[in-house]
């Protein structure tokens, strides 16, 4: 008896759905029977294990403004097609479909526990935003790179339907997650470093087990002319709060910053003050908050004409574990507000 | 802005463009061993010298040592 056919539910754009370009990106989500543009190629691929049952399309332009609605909509019809595997794109480089792609897979692994897979290029901004809880398998920046991602796209919508495990990013060619897996090796970590170091000496290759995040280089500010006619504000990641941490900002892993008002505070003391920071012994913060916020000399300088003014907020944050995204968010907030109360310089501490 | 960071190779990594190297992770811009006259003279110098980082033109990250 031949074995029962894999379900499979396909999300397209309004474009590649052929319905039609910018002219249609306001169409609400529509479901159609069978397989459309790209999902044929991809059916084709699938062969008589798996069967593309309907197509789920819907305009870019009215999903990127409407996600929620969008999400809901692509949920509840694609649970009536009852499908074994989600699968969207291929998005290329196009930052709303891209994110279309990767909200529907994300809503439908989360609501229904479908299995599910996308496929976009590395810089879709899109990626980013859901590699952590779907499947992103690389494709190139343009439309010109389908021949090549539908192979692939199908061998791990056969690998997904079928129940077949999912290996490690790198042998099974989606963008990592960040997930880290336990594993048994059969040498210590201090031997296998010095293999690496030894390889990395020689010129040889060599694979890290711990690839550090990038970040990126903002252009410098341009130097400050003269700094008796300046605004200076204080910022740090060093955790000083009021007593009590009002704003309860976290020990590890900050959800937030905060602003305090130092206007007419000479001297920070710990009947007033404290650090709210995790993961460093507090005692000498506590003991003096200045050790870590130096409000008592910027005041001293600020009083000797050194500097014009010292800014009458101070921001802070705990920078303790705290992600990447996060800290990248507080630092533009901060800097917008900064720059809005014609701060002339930052001097940010941490601990 | 300038950025002073007890753990400098942290600081490049995260991609400050002027660093000012501080005391230790606990008190970057003190030291409780000294008299308290002497750490708010250190804690003084160390704003100053973030201050004087401020001052100068950077095209790529600098640490301000000296």
């Amino acid at each position: 008896m031949a074995q029962k056919k894999y379900r499979v539910v396909h999300y397209l754009n309004q474009f590649f759905a052929q319905i039609g370009g910018e002219e249609k990106a306001n169409i609400p989500p529509l479901i159609k029977e069978g397989a459309v543009g790209p999902g044929i190629p991809l059916q084709q691929a699938l062969g008589e294990e798996g069967e593309i049952v309907a197509t789920m399309i819907c305009g870019d332009n009215y999903f990127a403004e409407n996600i929620e609605a969008a999400v809901e909509k692509v949920v509840e019809s694609v649970s009536r097609y009852k499908p074994d595997v989600f699968v969207a794109g291929p998005a290329f480089t196009a930052g709303r479909y891209g994110i279309a792609c990767g909200a529907s897979c994300s809503a439908v692994s989360k609501k229904l526990g479908i299995p599910v897979v996308t496929a976009m290029y590395e810089e879709n901004p899109a990626l980013d935003l859901y590699r952590k809880e779907v499947y992103v398998i690389p494709t190139a920046d343009s439309v010109r790179g389908m021949k090549e991602a539908i192979p692939k796209m199908s061998g791990f919508v056969r690998k997904l339907g079928l129940g077949q495990e999912i290996g490690l990013p790198q042998e099974e060619g989606y963008f990592p997650r960040g997930i880290r897996v336990n594993q048994f090796v059969g040498r210590t970590g201090a031997e296998r470093a010095v293999d690496m170091l030894l390889s990395k000496l020689r010129g040889e290759p060599f694979q890290t087990e711990y690839p550090m995040p990038t970040f990126e280089l903002v252009p410098a500010s341009p130097a400050i002319r003269d700094l008796r006619s300046t605004t200076i504000a204080l910022v740090t990641s060093g955790g000083i709060v009021p007593l009590g941490n009002p704003d309860r900002i976290e020990a590890a892993s900050a959800s937030k910053f905060a602003e305090y008002n130092i206007a007419g505070v000479d001297d920070l003391t710990p009947d007033a003050y404290q650090t709210c920071h995790g993961g460093y012994d507090p005692t000498y913060a506590n003991d003096d908050p200045d050790r870590v916020l130096p409000l008592d000399a910027m005041r001293a300088l600020e009083k000797d004409g050194t500097i014009g003014k010292l800014y009458d907020v101070y921001y802070v944050t705990v920078g303790n574990a705290t992600s990447v995204a996060n800290s990248q968010k507080f630092g533009k907030a901060i800097a917008e507000k900064l720059k809005a109360a014609d701060v002339d310089g930052v001097i940010l501490t941490s601990t | 802005m300038v950025h002073v960071a007890s753990i400098v190779p942290i600081s490049l990594t995260v991609g400050a463009n002027r660093i000012v190297p501080a005391v230790a992770i606990p008190h970057p811009l003190g030291n409780p061993e000294l008299p308290e006259d002497e750490e708010r003279k250190l804690r003084l110098n160390l704003v100053k010298k973030a201050l004087r980082a401020l001052q100068v033109e950077v095209e790529i990250q600098t640490v301000f040592e000296e």
